[in-house]
């Protein structure tokens, strides 16, 4: 039989009530090849330290919930492979920009916020009755957000993203993917209710374009092209509203 | 739902895309005409840049407009560019930093449209 390999795995462990501040430990994790940073932190909580705490559900890439710093880059652990690293040593921390809940868990309830105020769902043009039948949309209209459909809320783009670090009120890359999805689908109609938000202070021009969100998505979502975008439909809601007979958006 | 107070970044950051796109376009051609071309006595007549040619140039209505189109844009390109990495680095948004980049720009601009207008046409 091969020898079996050891990898050094050094957490960030933070319990707000009992520590003053985060600090690291350092666990030797037994594994194979096939073995993800996932399943080397499960093997922490299993057998070294029962009281590590992580969030995991799918470990398939597709829940969004155990993401984490490995080696300081935000990463789904369940699709990193500990192989990658050996025999290097690999360095888990919770997700940057966001408050510590414990361990390697983070608060959500900012971004769960910001979330609601994009206003996640279609708002639609013309309401249809059951009569009416489905609304009708051609492989073209689909492919103007299918992408952008494909975010499952990992908050990874929140975590590489520095504006975020400097000023945790800007609505994020993650949320701009989402009320991208929703204004280019040809059955909704709010891209007006939404633009107060992207046109405002903590909206769009908060973004320096550094683009390392599209660059951490697991999913390829590309929020940061959603960003810009939206700066330009922002720069022409500022100046066009005063020729809009609506007004444009407050 | 809360009301939100609409940003005035789009008047800044569509001069500073114009800018970018100003710099992007003459910024290099310009370098080279100014910088190297003319001092090494490369590709063009010694004389381009004389005074001569230069007042000549910048009396001209179009050639009045060039050069201030690239000076103002550039400049408030330049001002956005620098604000927000001062942010980046840890210098925030106050009224200093806005006084020290588009200030400065809009010092420039003016100094600028001035000495312009003051050559005559």
């Amino acid at each position: 039989m091969p020898e079996q390999k050891i990898i050094e795995i050094e957490v960030l462990r933070y319990l707000p009530e009992a520590d003053q501040a985060p600090h690291s430990e350092v666990y030797k994790v037994p594994f194979t090849d096939d073995m993800s940073v996932l399943q080397g932190v499960q093997y922490i909580k299993d057998n070294l330290d029962g009281s590590l705490t992580f969030r995991w559900s799918c470990r398939m890439a597709i829940c969004g919930s155990c993401g984490m710093m490995i080696n300081g880059i935000p990463k789904l652990s369940c699709e990193t492979f500990i192989r990658d690293y050996y025999p290097k040593r690999i360095t888990v921390e919770a997700l940057a920009n966001f408050p510590i809940e414990k361990d390697l868990v983070v608060d959500l309830s900012g971004f769960i916020e910001k979330l609601e105020s994009i206003q996640p769902y279609i708002i639609p043009k013309e309401p249809r009755t059951v009569e009416q039948g489905e609304y009708i949309q051609t492989p073209a209209q689909f492919a103007e957000y299918i992408q952008f459909t494909s975010c499952i809320n990992c908050t990874l783009c929140y975590a590489a993203c520095p504006q975020v670090g400097l000023d945790p009120d800007f609505i994020g890359p993650g949320a701009m993917a989402l009320l991208h999805r929703y204004n280019m689908d040809s059955r909704d109609g709010g891209q007006a209710q939404r633009m107060e938000l992207v046109a405002s202070v903590e909206g769009v021009y908060n973004c320096g374009a550094v683009g390392y969100c599209s660059e951490v998505c697991p999913k390829k979502v590309n929020p940061g092209n959603a960003v810009n975008i939206n700066k330009i439909n922002a720069a022409k809601d500022y100046f066009l509203r005063f020729l809009s007979p609506k007004g444009g958006a407050k | 739902m809360k009301t939100r107070k609409r940003s005035n970044v789009p008047i800044f950051w569509l001069l500073f895309g114009a800018g970018g796109m100003m710099a992007a376009l003459f910024g290099p051609v310009l370098v080279f005409i100014t910088g190297i071309a003319v001092p090494l006595g490369l590709l063009l007549p010694k004389n381009t840049m004389s005074y001569e040619n230069m007042l000549a140039f910048s009396q001209n209505f179009i050639g009045k407009g060039f050069i201030f189109a690239v000076i103002f844009l550039l400049s408030w390109h330049a001002a956005h560019r620098i604000f927000h990495e001062l942010h980046g680095i840890g210098i925030h948004q106050g009224a200093v930093a806005k006084l020290l980049t588009y200030g400065v720009a809009f010092i420039v601009s003016l100094i600028a449209a001035a000495i312009l207008l003051g050559l005559g046409f």
